[in-house]
């Protein structure tokens, strides 16, 4: 499998405190990496370097062999790496259904300002992730009033829209119930795998890493401390005492 | 689409019938269609969530090149003038633009009124091209190459008024419906999210923004005819808060509201100012309060209360 | 040029951004808060000045100590008044829209403006006994007043060392930074957000009404003062960056010495000269000169 994400040397530092020492890093394509960490170990600043968002002191970062280093947010999305957040970022006065198509449209890159949104859009692709994320019934609400578990897997889907080759989630099932856990995870995982989407995420619950993930990674003080197959790291003695406090 | 075009049909003959049964209301009523187009400009960077106090400019620009070029070129029609007036609107405010929409709110917000007190000082100042504080006057021109007395000149007025304000109503009203417009109005709830879907929030804000300059341009033009003369005041900020509070009044919900809005303001201007002379700051600022609190939405959000704010269909 | 109108320039300018600094202060301190860019903060500029005019009238002004008595306590008594009402306005609206929050100030601006047109009238209000009892100096040739020398920078600086001290060294102080930082945070560890809210928009609005009250010995006052006023403190502090105190001070001084050296030299520019820094300023800096930019939490 080819490599898609790489990343160098990446440093990064707030003040004197360094959120991301010296980061080798790679991704090849059909992975499903969990990271894990406690807070604070600099896994949110990981993804927000690799998206964009952050520029790093040092080091490079290379997607699908280009290097996409200091390049914005909006730049690296439309090479075909998306991301969903922590705290879903959604368009909240929109419609399900219009969240949707506009994400559709941001794809293909242009947003006519004559033709109506909802005609222009792709309807039945809009349809079918509506269906996958099992949401076909809320379309027509105001995002605004769909409950959190709800809204990340809308914020996900979203970002499914663009069609992507990597989709980075940060925490996908944070702020959901442990009941709902695995069902936000079953329809996530079933749709990256159907659209054969190579994803990483973020996740504290060890039996979700268990059963979604083919490669671990652990973070410790803005450095990966183990990486390699779940069972692997999850026996690591370092992994046990500082990521999962046992 | 047809129940409105009927409405829109309605209310146009009714507007005109009254313009042309009480003359002296013709010039009131052009001046509430000039309001109207100028506050649906406010209303379309209102659904980005921004907020402009200084949109007057854009009016004044295009008033001071109707009059400048009317005087220069005695032969211009009046519909062309007012095309050169709105297309220099459109051209400043693509270069103003360019700089502006990298501010959000506050910021935003008063970046646009210093320009425009800018603009404000330098027609006050610049005697010999401007006319200083007396402003410009605006020679009675052609309308389609008819050369018309002064009353025939308002009702042709008025009706272009009409027309026009009709036509940008339906045009604008597209742009909210369309991808742009709809992804418009997300920059409003989140700007990260259309940055993580791979689209500019500036540049599309900056559509918006010459959307906006061009309409304040077209009420412009056809208030510096209306009127004959063109002064700094035009460009005065107090302009461009009137602006807002008529956006504010009539809700940025749907294109309509911009001129519900003005029709009302105009004919409350007309009636009440005279009855609380020296306090209408007074009144129109606890209006304001007033609507905010009870009516967020403006008056188009009474009759659209099951959509959602930014929701094309019915 | 020569060097008396230099030095006239460089006087004026420090003693104009003495007051632009207070003006400006309080606006970036209630903003720091409360979030709200408070539009009516130019009526409390100019009712400040207003009643302290009004005040020193009354007090026939004889001593130099009722003249600083009316400054001080005009622009106590408006600031808390005045300062109240707008709270108690505001909180109507807490969780509203940020522009429609921006447009409550607005309205409560054009309700301020009448208001005062009604109380004191269009007629210029010049009450300058103040001036007169403090004397004057010479410098370096040329004779200044000594209240726009010595009196208007010392308490603006005076004043900017006193909220430095509280903020860092009171309780209170830092339960204002906290606030300023992370509302939620400081919520959670105990603080009353809402207390102090208040506490700042009081004071915020304080430092408004005392720039105009130690304004009105030297400028006529007149309606549409109190809208020159915001713009101009609103330049100040968007140029600094909003919420940033010290930034302000220099911010200030920079642009009350450029105003000043406008109106000795080309006078038709001095209206616009603010915005011109300011547009210049954050062409470079869009978030202004002292902010350090922050990442939303995502």
């Amino acid at each position: 499998m080819s490599t898609l994400l790489r990343t160098q040397g990446l440093t990064l530092a707030f003040g004197g405190l360094i959120v991301a020492n010296k980061i080798d890093f790679e991704l090849s394509e059909g992975e499903r990496l969990a990271v894990i960490g406690q807070n604070g170990a600099g896994k949110t600043t990981f993804i927000n370097i690799c998206t964009g968002l952050l520029r790093p002191d040092a080091g490079r970062v290379e997607f699908d062999s280009a290097d996409i280093t200091g390049l914005s947010p909006r730049h690296i999305v439309r090479r075909g790496m998306a991301r969903s957040f922590q705290l879903p970022q959604l368009f909240l006065d929109h419609t399900v259904r219009q969240c949707l198509e506009l994400a559709g449209m941001a794809r293909e890159k242009r947003l006519p300002f004559w033709r109506s949104l909802s005609f222009t859009s792709d309807r039945r692709e809009v349809d079918r992730v509506l269906e996958l994320v099992s949401l076909t019934g809320r379309q027509h609400e105001p995002a605004a009033n769909l409950p959190e578990g709800q809204r990340k897997l809308l914020d996900v889907a979203m970002s499914l829209m663009l069609a992507p080759r990597l989709l980075i989630m940060d925490e996908p099932t944070s702020g959901v119930s442990t009941e709902e856990k695995h069902g936000v995870m079953e329809i996530v995982m079933g749709a990256l795998e159907e659209r054969k989407v190579t994803a990483i995420f973020v996740e504290h619950d060890v039996d979700i890493v268990k059963r979604y993930a083919t490669r671990v990674a652990a973070w410790i003080a803005g450095a990966i401390a183990a990486d390699g197959k779940p069972e692997v790291v999850l026996a690591d003695v370092n992994v046990r005492r500082e990521v999962l406090g046992e | 689409m047809r129940p409105s075009l009927i409405g829109a049909a309605i209310a146009a003959a009714i507007l005109l019938a009254v313009g042309f049964g009480f003359p002296w209301l013709k010039i009131p009523l052009i001046l509430a269609f000039c309001y109207g187009m100028a506050a649906l400009g406010i209303g379309v960077l209102l659904r980005a969530g921004q907020i402009s106090f200084g949109h007057a400019m854009y009016a004044c620009i295009s008033g001071y090149t109707v009059a400048f070029l009317g005087s220069r070129f005695p032969g211009l029609d009046g519909l062309l003038l007012i095309v050169l007036g709105t297309a220099a609107s459109i051209v400043a405010g693509m270069l103003i633009g360019a700089f502006v929409v990298r501010y959000r709110e506050i910021f935003f917000g008063m970046l646009n009124l210093a320009l425009s007190m800018v603009l404000f000082t330098i027609l006050g100042k610049f005697y010999a091209y401007t006319g200083g504080t007396d402003g410009l006057r605006v020679n009675r021109p052609t309308l389609l190459g008819m050369d018309l007395s002064r009353p025939e000149f308002e009702g042709a007025l008025l009706v272009l008024a009409i027309l026009a304000s009709l036509a940008v109503i339906w045009a604008v009203q597209r742009y909210f419906r369309s991808s742009a417009g709809q992804a418009l109005a997300a920059i409003k709830t989140n700007e990260t999210r259309l940055e993580y879907l791979g689209v500019s929030a500036r540049k599309l804000l900056w559509q918006g923004y010459v959307l906006s300059a061009a309409l304040c341009g077209l009420s412009g033009s056809l208030f510096g005819l209306s009127q004959g003369l063109v002064t700094p005041e035009m460009g005065y900020w107090l302009r461009s808060g009137e602006f807002v509070f008529i956006a504010i009044l009539g809700g940025s919900g749907h294109a309509v509201g911009a001129f519900v809005g003005a029709l009302l303001y105009e004919f409350l201007k007309m009636y009440a100012a005279a009855l609380v002379s020296g306090a209408w700051q007074l009144v129109l600022g606890a209006t304001l309060i007033v609507i905010i609190y009870f009516l967020p939405k403006g008056l188009v959000g009474l009759f659209s209360r099951r959509r959602s704010a930014v929701e094309g269909q019915p | 040029m020569t060097r008396d109108i230099l030095i006239l320039a460089l006087l004026d300018g420090v003693s104009y951004a003495g007051l632009l600094f207070l003006v400006a202060l309080g606006l970036t301190f209630i903003f720091g808060v409360v979030r709200i860019l408070n539009v009516a903060h130019g009526s409390l500029y100019a009712c400040g000045g207003y009643a302290a005019a009004t005040l020193g009238l009354w007090l026939g002004g004889g001593t130099l100590g009722a003249s600083l008595a009316a400054l001080i306590g005009a622009s106590i008594a408006v600031g808390v008044v005045l300062g109240t009402l707008l709270m108690l306005l505001l909180r109507r609206f807490q969780d509203r829209d940020p522009i429609l929050q921006l447009l409550v100030t607005f309205g409560a601006f054009m309700i301020f403006e009448d208001l005062q047109r009604m109380i004191w009238g269009t007629q210029p209000y010049f009450v300058a006994d103040v001036v007169n009892q403090m004397g004057t100096s010479e410098v370096l040739g040329v004779v200044y007043m000594n209240y726009q020398l010595l009196f208007v920078p010392g308490a603006a600086i005076a004043i900017f060392a006193l909220l430095q001290w509280f903020l860092k060294h009171t309780l209170t102080g830092r339960q204002i930074i906290a606030v300023t930082h992370d509302r939620e945070v400081a919520t959670a560890m105990g603080i009353n957000a809402k207390r102090i809210a208040y506490l700042t928009f009081i004071v915020g609005a304080m430092l408004g009404s005392l720039g105009g009250a130690l304004a009105s010995p030297t400028t006529s006052l007149v309606p549409g003062i109190g809208a020159d006023m915001i713009v101009l403190s609103f330049a100040v502090v968007a140029t600094a960056g909003l919420g940033q105190i010290s930034g302000a001070l220099l911010t200030a001084l920079m642009i009350g010495l450029a105003r000043s050296f406008c109106v000795y030299l080309y006078p038709e520019l001095e209206v616009v000269m603010p915005y011109v820094i300011m547009v210049l300023v954050l062409l470079v800096r869009p978030q202004g000169l002292f902010t350090v930019a922050q990442a939303r939490r995502i």
